[in-house]
């Protein structure tokens, strides 16, 4: 039972406050959200940060459930958010076909290289040609990360096999 | 015209369409899992209010948040509201919330339709 103490002291040393590990739906969706304001109101948080925390973390929890691929009967996920004393860090982990590699890194370069006023540009010009997807996404949702982050979007690809890999994205919010 | 009347709930916005109380507001939270067929019937309510509409509209928007899927449809609302005369957008935002306000400018210079700005 060692690894529950383990798991215990990796949260406390990173400083996690809430870890989901497992299948995502809008219902999973709701429920963290809800758990993460909590937290964030007991703890008397500022309401403009804690504001730009729940934008992130809705954009990265309906990223996941709208996107993540069905890799070998593998469907779970992980999201976690991290508190430090200057920063929430909102982490995202999921299962990802390697050929989809390449265009989500060049998008995330992309947006990575823009700042406030170039964010802003792309978010107007992909609003107002975009359609909604099969999907129900509109391609927007890692424009808006950047935005109400500030900073910039952190990715990696670790290899699960030779087909697939774990798309990790990790974006912070400044704490005031 | 009928009412359109939805409660708002944890992942969608209040939404009041009045045409004889001339009340039209959308009001709350916006991440719907789908946030195409959730706003669908607010499109079909506004194509039929353009067909007969009041001489002069106050459309409310008061969101506390809405995610990108749901600014997407919020600007279809808008182009479609656009068409109508006597149109003019109440964009609310809470006081604090710079974010909100500057949704509510960067909608104002997507669609051609006057926007007021409000605080709560």
């Amino acid at each position: 039972m060692k690894y529950i103490f383990d798991l215990h002291k990796t949260m406390l040393e990173n400083n996690l406050i809430l870890v989901y590990e497992g299948e995502f739906t809008q219902e999973i969706t709701k429920s963290v959200l809800a758990m993460a304001e909590r937290n964030m109101d007991s703890s008397g948080e500022e309401s403009a940060v804690k504001r730009k925390v729940f934008n992130v973390m809705v954009e990265c929890l309906q990223n996941i459930v709208k996107h993540a691929d069905a890799v070998a009967n593998d469907h779970s996920a992980v999201f976690m958010i991290g508190k430090q004393d200057n920063e929430y860090i909102i982490i995202s982990g999921n299962p990802i076909m390697n050929e989809n590699i390449d265009g989500l890194k060049a998008k995330i370069d992309q947006i990575n290289e823009l700042d406030k006023d170039g964010l802003k540009e792309l978010y107007k010009s992909i609003i107002k040609n975009t359609e909604i997807s099969d999907k129900g996404g509109a391609g927007l949702g890692f424009v808006d990360m950047a935005r109400k982050s500030g900073n910039k979007l952190g990715y990696d690809f670790p290899t699960l096999d030779d087909k697939s890999s774990f798309f990790c994205l990790k974006a912070s919010v400044a704490r005031l | 015209m009928d009412i359109l009347n939805l409660e708002g709930t944890e992942d969608t916005p209040k939404i009041m369409l009045d045409k004889g109380n001339g009340i039209f507001e959308i009001s709350g939270r916006s991440l719907p899992e789908d946030s195409a067929e959730f706003y669908q019937p607010v499109l079909d309510w506004i194509e039929e209010y353009s067909q007969d509409a009041n001489p002069s509209t106050e459309f409310m928007f008061k969101l506390e948040y809405f995610n990108t899927a749901s600014s997407k449809l919020i600007l279809d609302v808008l182009s479609a509201l656009e068409d109508i005369d006597g149109m003019s957008i109440m964009w609310y935002f809470h006081e604090d919330d710079e974010d909100m306000e500057e949704a509510g400018e960067e909608f104002s210079e997507l669609v051609e339709i006057p926007f007021e700005f409000k605080t709560y």
